[in-house]
């Protein structure tokens, strides 16, 4: 079943148009990664998928609504949420205050944060730091944390894995692979390994377009296609 | 010069300018009964002073809205408490006591209503139309605090209005040969007062939670599911609501009041704000107490440069730390 559909969806930022025609369906369950160069308009993308820019009307379809055009405070109450680029922590905030806001009543749900503690152990003994002064690996935990504080149907991440130590990377990954498993992750990536292992279906964008999709097991045999589309050296 | 900012920050850090400065005032006055006073209505002033900009440096952090217009609030709130006492007048004269408060009372309620109405239309009639466009933002906002003193000018005449304050807020206590005016001390304790509530407010309660996580990022706040410009609505309101508050304190402690005193209080304000930090309150009242303590300080040793004295005193602090004293986090 598809979870979210996006359809010849266009986005101008003031008066640049950004995005001329982005279509791709993410099937319910399991990572969907968004591939394609920088600036290619991944960021974009989410952020109009979310609400945050303006994408053109009927173009986002979310478990058969129709939600380009709403606030993104709507979008994320029917259940999406977003990791985004810059992580979006409050760095003025505890750890515990920032998931504390994530959460829609204010009150934890005790399973899913020892849940969290097991994913992201450096959460529970940073508890009442201040975010920012956590590690940048830290802040992407939380960030992901956050996002999944509650049961959400789409996750929508940005490029977590950048400028992160392997391990934390590795880490990372693990924790996608658990969520995927009762939620949809829309990930984008520029780390392709990372992404490759991770995602079930995928797309490139390349200049506002998307130019390919089709399933990562296709995409990754192909190198011709990868070194086309990416530029990777096989 | 890192060990010694290092040391400073256990001792209070930038908390610490406040008493420097009185300490220096301390040496430079001499007369440590003179010094007593001076800093009394230093801080007195630094209160009202925090009650008028705290709003504007909420409203800034949230939705990066400067309100040049903010000083309204504050004549606003004077003249609408000075009417009220005025037209409570024989309570205020009468013996009791309680006539008396309940007369001060209505008025400061007055103002706050007065506030949270003008704060309301301010919103969502002048402010709204220009959130992300900053450069008419400060032509709108200007010209509003513009009509909204010839509406003063208008309602009230031109003519300074004097302003009656109830009986046991007149007076000083000597304390040997110190004398501190009643006053003072309860425009202190009202300050500090809304400071302590406003904290508890933005620290201990989910709707505080929510501005402060605002103030950073309020993208962020809107991608977690809540609508920020509603959020914004109420805080402005309060920002107006306790601007219009210091303005009716303000104008029992001049005691003689004109329609240029929102135009006055803006240049004020705004260096109280720029001080302190956009977007904190512990920021803002720092800022506010070091602006009361240097006018009154500096207005007692060289008259003459009073009103220099808190412009360079910024510029001072500006070249120091760029983005005030204690902003809010980015
Ligand atoms: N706020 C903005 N104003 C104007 N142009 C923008 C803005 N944000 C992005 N763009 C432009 O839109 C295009 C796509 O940007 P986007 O951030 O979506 O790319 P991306 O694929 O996420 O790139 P990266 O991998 O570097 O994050 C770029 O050409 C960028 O310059
Ligand atoms: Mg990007």
């Amino acid at each position: 079943m598809t979870l979210l559909s996006v359809r010849k969806m266009k986005t101008n930022i003031g008066q640049y148009a950004v995005l001329h025609d982005v279509s791709f369906d993410v099937p319910e369950g399991g990572v969907f990664v968004l591939l394609g160069r920088n600036g290619a308009g991944k960021t974009t993308t989410l952020r109009s998928i979310m609400g945050l820019w303006q994408p053109s009307p009927g173009s986002v379809q979310f478990k058969g609504q129709d939600i380009a055009g709403m606030a993104t405070a709507d979008i994320s109450r029917l259940g999406i949420a977003f990791v985004p680029e810059n992580m979006g922590i409050f760095g003025g905030l505890t750890v515990e205050e920032n998931l504390v806001l994530a959460t829609a009543k204010g009150k934890f749900d005790q399973a899913r944060l020892r849940r969290i503690y097991e994913l992201f152990p450096a959460l529970e003994q940073f508890w009442s730091k201040q975010a920012w002064s956590l590690s940048g690996g830290q802040k992407q935990m939380l960030s992901v944390a956050r996002a999944i504080i509650e049961p959400r149907a789409l996750i929508l991440i940005d490029e977590p894995t950048k400028g992160l130590a392997p391990s934390i990377v590795a880490a990372m990954g693990e924790a996608f692979r658990e969520i995927a498993q009762s939620a949809t992750i829309l990930l984008v990536e520029q780390n392709f390994n990372f992404a490759r292992n991770l995602g079930r279906d995928m797309a490139v964008i390349e200049d506002g377009r998307v130019v390919h999709s089709g399933t990562m097991a296709d995409f990754s045999a192909d190198t011709d296609l990868q070194g086309q589309l990416l530029g990777l050296s096989a | 010069m890192d060990k010694l900012s290092d040391t400073l920050g256990r001792f209070g850090g930038v908390y610490l300018l406040p008493v420097a400065l009185g300490a220096v005032a301390f040496v430079l006055i001499g007369a440590p009964s003179s010094w007593v006073t001076l800093t009394v209505a230093g801080l007195a002033m630094g209160m009202m002073l925090f009650l008028m900009a705290s709003g504007l440096s909420l409203v800034f952090g949230l939705m990066d809205v400067m309100n040049f217009g903010h000083s309204a609030f504050v004549s606003f709130g004077a003249f609408v408490a000075a009417s009220v006492l005025a037209g409570l007048s024989s309570w205020l004269g009468s013996d009791s006591v309680v006539l008396a408060s309940a007369a001060l009372m209505l008025a400061l309620l007055a103002a706050i209503a007065f506030g949270l109405a003008v704060g309301l239309f301010f919103e969502t009639v002048i402010i709204r139309p220009v959130y992300q466009d900053h450069l008419r933002q400060i032509l709108i906002t200007m010209g509003a605090l513009i009509v909204s003193e010839q509406i003063i000018l208008a309602v009230w005449g031109g003519t300074p209005i004097t302003v009656l304050r109830p009986g046991f807020l007149e007076g000083a206590w000597i304390i040997g040969d110190v004398s501190i005016e009643v006053y003072r001390l309860f425009a202190f304790a009202l300050g500090a007062y809304v400071f302590a509530g406003l904290m508890i407010l933005l620290n201990r309660t989910r709707i505080g939670l929510l501005i402060r996580a605002g103030v950073e990022n309020r993208e962020m706040v809107e991608a977690l599911g809540f609508k920020i410009n509603r959020l914004f609505i109420g805080v402005f309101m309060l920002g107006s609501a306790l601007a219009a508050l210091g303005g009716a304190m303000w104008a029992g402690y001049e005691t003689l009041i004109t329609p240029a005193l929102g135009g006055e209080m803006m240049i004020v304000v705004f260096i109280v704000v720029i001080i302190g930090g956009l977007g904190s309150i512990e920021g803002t009242l720092l800022g506010a107490i070091i602006v009361g303590l240097t006018a009154n300080y500096v207005g007692y040793l060289t008259p003459k440069l009073a009103l220099a004295s808190n412009m360079i005193l910024m510029m001072a602090i500006l070249m120091w730390r760029p983005s005030g004293l204690k902003p809010a986090v980015k």
